[in-house]
């Protein structure tokens, strides 16, 4: 018996992981439903949905560098203090004090960058397959808020270094704010706490940056990806059907119920 | 009514009833699904694990060759030239070269976003047929003359790079109507709209980004600028 054997027979672990290790369908299927984080996935899913070509994964890789972020962003608050000078100082700690500082701060926001990019061709996916199509269309508005919070957390982060680059883009973009009309003037002042980018600005973007977006971006994501599965699953390329959308029975039924057990097609990240 | 595939087994003992609503505007024609179907694990599960890996390793090396900017610290007094915005809003701060800063600041961007929104929603998004049925003669009239008129709105305030995508995915809509190449003849209306938007996005962000210099004057990426 291995090491690995025996801690799987211990009464610690089956009170942990309550499945057995056995290459059996209701082993993979308890592994799925059993797991809080797992079980958005429905049990089985439509073998074509994993093709590559299918969703080219970028939903997943929008995921993926969200998950790299918020970790990279919780190490950089341990170092970062949001006050002026002292925000700028943190930047050459980071790069001259702390261990593997600078790849910290790189890995952070070469991942923003990232997240940015592959929202919006995420976005383009969905479009030219056609998927925000009925039922998800709903699914489709949360996607777009998604990406202007996306837009919002690399925007408020933008500003977080102090240097030269982040004050003026920060202050370019805030200048626009203000051509609103009646109420520009107001929701500048309410973002920047005054009417220069100053130390009350700094401190509101890093509220934003570090609380505020990142709680509405968890809340709308987990709606967004439990809806992909209760919408009946990822949806890939159109396929050429002579009956199109709602011309057969599954559209009599709920979205996503036609499959019974299985809750549907199948799931994405 | 053969289009109406029962089941095979009509044993009433074994499927006490069937129920189906047949509605005039729905044929009742059950999809034929031969669909394949795998357990999510480790199918699914796994690929997605891989996928994780791959952006982390990815990232990782980014991150170890190229460093994140850090310049001098923030000076209220000292303004640089140009002073730009990060790179995925210089498509805007672009359009503010050529608009008055309510268009390019405001409108324009409040016109995407709810266009976006309401994609959905909207029937021209939904019936997805190609561009040029029956009715081709009004549609080529009315595309034409929303091309026309968008480059004749841009070329007035000589925003170029909207001017010159615009008549390049305009022509292309209309020489669509040919139909050859046959997958450039399918293409629907709102994608047609939607490419037009990512070019003339794409453009000016890249505008915005390496050919913009000092007092935003054009200046090619390849020429050395001199630091203020």
């Amino acid at each position: 018996m291995t090491a690995g054997e025996w801690i799987r027979t211990t009464s610690v672990y089956r009170s942990v992981i309550r499945h057995g290790v056995e290459p059996t369908n209701r082993n993979r299927s308890l592994i799925i439903f059993e797991n809080l984080f797992l079980h958005v996935h429905p049990v089985k899913v439509r073998e074509k949905t994993l093709r590559f070509t299918h969703t080219f994964w970028l939903g997943a890789i929008t995921t993926a560098s969200t998950i790299i972020l918020f970790v990279t962003g919780i190490l950089l608050m341990f170092y970062y203090h949001p006050s002026v000078p002292q925000a700028y100082r943190d930047m050459k700690e980071l790069q001259y004090v702390v261990d593997n500082g600078v790849f910290l701060r790189n890995l952070h926001r070469w991942a923003a960058h990232l997240m940015v990019i592959s929202a919006f061709l995420h976005m383009l996916r969905v479009f030219y397959h056609r998927a925000y199509r009925p039922p998800r269309q709903f699914n489709w508005v949360i996607g777009v808020t998604l990406l202007i919070i996306t837009l919002g957390l690399s925007y408020t982060g933008y500003l977080l270094p102090w240097d030269q680059l982040a004050f003026w883009g920060v202050s370019v973009g805030t200048n626009m704010v203000k051509q609103a009309p009646l109420i520009g003037e107001k929701i500048r002042f309410f973002l920047l706490g005054g009417n220069i980018v100053s130390e009350n600005a700094l401190l509101r973007f890093y509220v934003l940056h570090c609380v505020v977006l990142p709680v509405v971006l968890i809340f709308l994501l987990s709606v967004h990806i439990w809806r992909v599965r209760k919408d009946g699953g990822v949806q890939g390329p159109p396929e050429h059907d002579p009956s199109p959308e709602g011309n057969s029975f599954d559209s009599l039924l709920p979205a996503g119920r036609e499959k019974g057990l299985t809750g549907g097609g199948d799931s994405s990240s | 009514m053969s289009n109406i595939h029962l089941v095979e087994s009509n044993d009433p003992l074994a499927t006490p009833w069937h129920v189906a609503l047949i509605r005039p505007d729905q044929r009742p024609s059950a999809r034929e699904s031969e669909e394949r179907y795998v357990t999510a694990f480790p199918h699914l599960i796994v690929r997605e694990v891989i996928l994780f890996q791959l952006v982390v390793i990815a990232l990782s090396l980014t991150a170890i060759f190229f460093d994140a900017p850090l310049e001098s610290i923030a000076n209220p007094v000292e303004t640089p030239n140009p002073a730009k915005a990060p790179w995925y809003f210089l498509g805007l701060q672009e359009l503010l070269h050529y608009f008055p800063p309510v268009v390019a600041g405001v409108l324009l961007p409040g016109l995407v976003v709810i266009a976006l929104l309401v994609i959905p929603y909207a029937r021209i998004n939904l019936e997805a047929g190609p561009l040029w049925n029956a009715e081709w003669r009004w549609k080529f009239a009315i595309i034409t003359s929303i091309v026309a008129a968008l480059t004749i709105l841009f070329a007035a305030f000589q925003c170029w790079p909207v001017v010159i995508p615009t008549m390049l995915i305009g022509s292309a809509a209309l020489a669509s109507k040919r139909g050859r190449p046959r997958w450039l003849w399918e293409v629907t209306l709102p994608e047609w709209i939607m490419t037009w938007f990512v070019v003339v996005a794409t453009t000016l962000t890249l505008i915005g980004t390496f050919f913009r210099g000092p007092g935003w004057s054009w200046v090619w990426p390849w020429t050395a600028v001199p630091r203020a």
